[in-house]
């Protein structure tokens, strides 16, 4: 029972996934072909980068609400650097990157700082970045970008799109510092207790200002992304982006008091996202009914996960927390 | 309630729910049969840059109906003016294989890698409302711009007997719909009134507020103006607003739009006609167009959408 138990824990998110997949391919054709999970992994690969991102706030106990504006903004510097300075593209993406960073420090600055709480801190920021995106834009899409560029959106390689592969790429790093540095430990400590992990000796303002600096860096990456695959930097992308980030978080097993989330829990979170608006669309649903569809089928995937984590049997009384696995 | 008995509970409700759901989802299983028979079911594909607007939300049912008419299928996808969104749906849609995409881009640029995409599907794409930068299109669906400026220009000649001075306030030069407005109007009165001169040609910038200040500009030049013909209804509607506060009536103004403040003044009496796009008569006519090329016939490249006046004897 206690085996069985763990198994469901560990797996629920993979299964609520599998579930999901489930049901949909006995409800379409279309749904179960290697044509179209690629196409479900690449509409959830930018998700994903930037989820990864949000997942490392939540773990500290905080939230980044900036990165869909974040997201606009690194993409439209990263394409007007390249487009009206005549920037390379090397050094337009390490741009954008930068620029992703240092708002995400500035975000790290205000919480640590500035003592902000990081809800208004980052809603603070995800004001500000989208009107620099429009000054910056004064409105209007800039396009014509050069193909060595776009190849990051739209080009593939053994058939995988670039999007996935870099967003293979992202887990892998993330996951390595999570769970093979001590600064991945540190993380788990100061989302599980800042006093404790302090006292501790963790340095608990460091690793909070560099867990906004890696969500920045990381919607950067989501923007830069994103332009390439509408060949075209468009101001008005990654409204509500962050709400979608969340839930991919909460849906891979984070939790917003701090303390869990994981990158593999994360990454099906975001496929779960993407499945569900393929599915729907697969499936002909109008479009105002998704919505409402969209709302329930996360309720159910969150309480599924949880359903699966603690069981109908008697649940622990004092959860344990493990490091890397939720 | 105690936590751990909510979540099975409401599993159980959900997945009764879920049973009864198929109902709807089952209705293109069950037309799969007839498509068995017949082996071309036309399936069309329209993805809208938004649902949130009335214009667009008529446009779709005038699609609908038309596709009820045809006896093909219609999934209509809506991007929530959110060009990634619209990436992801038009990809969804080439999974299911719709045998023409008919597109109402959310912008000129971002929507051109998806189009592409569709072709290498061979998938026929079809342009709705705001036109592609590239990819290959089969044919172009808008309204006739030519043909609405026309219309504004034989308002005026009928309204002044043929014979007045005329301004006319251009929109953002360059653009398309200034172009054609503009282009419309000035050969009617070249070809068929040319009792009525223009006087005065302005760039307003399809904005209320430069409407008013270069039509007040205008009015302190021109002692005697008689018609206006704005191409678009936020320019006129500053245009009004200059000349009552110049106090100077008399004036015959038309627009371009049928916006709502536009109707409302025209039912004021303050505007005397706007030209009205005809979202439903677009939506038939691109299911229509992709009905007939699928079906072997040659279509236009582009196909102009007729439009219609608003006046004091036809307002709602």
């Amino acid at each position: 029972m206690r085996g069985m138990r763990d198994f469901l824990g560990r797996w629920s998110g993979v299964l609520v996934l599998l579930a999901l997949w489930m049901a949909l391919t006995l409800m379409t054709p279309r749904f179960l072909t290697p044509s179209n999970l690629l196409n479900v992994a690449l509409q959830s690969s930018i998700l994903a980068v930037v989820a990864l991102g949000m997942t490392l706030t939540i773990i500290s106990g905080g939230i980044d609400l900036s990165v869909g504006s974040v997201v606009a903004l690194t993409g439209a510097l990263t394409a007007g650097l390249m487009i009206r300075n005549g920037w390379p593209v090397g050094g337009a993406i390490l741009a954008g990157l930068g620029a992703g960073l240092a708002l995400g420090l500035l975000n790290g600055a205000l919480v640590v700082y500035g003592r902000l709480v990081p809800f208004i801190a980052t809603l603070s920021t995800m004001a500000i970045a989208r009107g620099l995106t429009l000054v910056y834009t004064r409105g209007y899409p800039i396009s014509g970008l050069p193909e060595a560029f776009t190849f990051l959106g739209t080009g593939e390689v053994f058939g995988i799109p670039m999007p996935v592969l870099l967003m293979g790429a992202v887990a892998l790093g993330i996951s390595l510092l999570l769970n093979r540095t001590p600064w991945g430990l540190h993380l788990y400590a100061v989302g599980g207790g800042e006093d404790l992990a302090w006292l501790s000796g963790v340095r608990v303002n460091r690793v909070k200002g560099l867990v906004y600096g890696m969500s920045g860096l990381l919607a950067g990456l989501g923007g830069i992304l994103l332009t390439a695959r509408l060949w075209s930097a468009q101001p008005n992308v990654g409204v509500g982006l962050e709400l979608e980030a969340i839930a991919a978080s909460v849906l891979g097993g984070a939790s917003l008091s701090g303390g869990y989330g994981s990158v593999g829990g994360t990454l099906v979170g975001a496929l779960v996202m993407g499945t569900v608006g393929n599915g729907l669309n697969l499936l002909e649903i109008p479009s105002y009914h998704q919505q409402i569809i969209k709302g329930l089928v996360f309720i159910l995937a969150v309480g599924l996960d949880r359903l699966l984590k603690t069981g109908p049997w008697p649940a622990r009384s004092i959860p344990v927390r493990r490091r890397g696995t939720s | 309630m105690r936590a751990r008995s909510f979540w099975p509970l409401l599993m159980v409700l959900v997945l009764i729910a879920g049973a009864c759901a198929p109902a709807t989802p089952a209705a293109p299983g069950a037309t799969a049969t007839p498509a068995a028979a017949q082996p071309k079911e036309i399936v069309l594909g329209l993805s809208l840059s938004t649902l949130n607007n009335p214009f667009f939300v008529t446009l779709k049912e005038g699609a609908e109906k038309a596709a009820a008419q045809y006896g093909v299928r219609l999934i209509v996808v809506d991007a929530q003016d959110d060009p990634a969104k619209e990436a992801a749906n038009i990809e969804d849609l080439i999974q299911k294989k719709v045998s023409a995409l008919l597109i109402n881009p959310t912008d000129t640029k971002a929507v051109v890698p998806s189009i592409q995409k569709a072709n290498q599907a061979g998938i026929p794409v079809f342009t709705v409302d705001r036109a592609a930068e590239g990819g290959e299109i089969v044919s172009h669906i808008a309204s006739d711009n030519v043909a609405g400026g026309r219309m504004a220009a034989e308002f005026l000649c009928k309204a002044l007997n043929g014979k007045g001075k005329v301004v006319e306030l251009e929109g953002i030069p360059g653009t398309s719909a200034a172009r054609d407005r503009g282009k419309g109007f000035n050969d009617y009165l070249k070809e068929q009134c040319p009792g009525l001169e223009v006087i005065a040609r302005q760039p307003a910038d399809f904005n209320r507020a430069k409407g008013l200040q270069v039509f007040e500009n205008i009015l302190q030049a021109q002692p005697q103006i008689d018609g206006v013909f704005a191409h678009n209804d936020e320019m006129v509607l500053g245009a009004i607003q200059a000349a009552e506060a110049a106090g100077r009536t008399g004036i015959i103004f038309v627009g371009f739009d049928a916006i709502d403040d536009a109707v409302k003044a025209v039912k004021e009496g303050k505007l005397a006609a706007t030209v009205a796009q005809q979202p439903a008569e677009m939506g038939r006519l691109a299911v229509e167009m992709a009905v007939k090329y699928l079906r072997g016939e040659k279509v236009e490249k582009f196909i102009p959408v007729p439009l219609s006046l608003v006046t004091k004897e036809t307002v709602k």
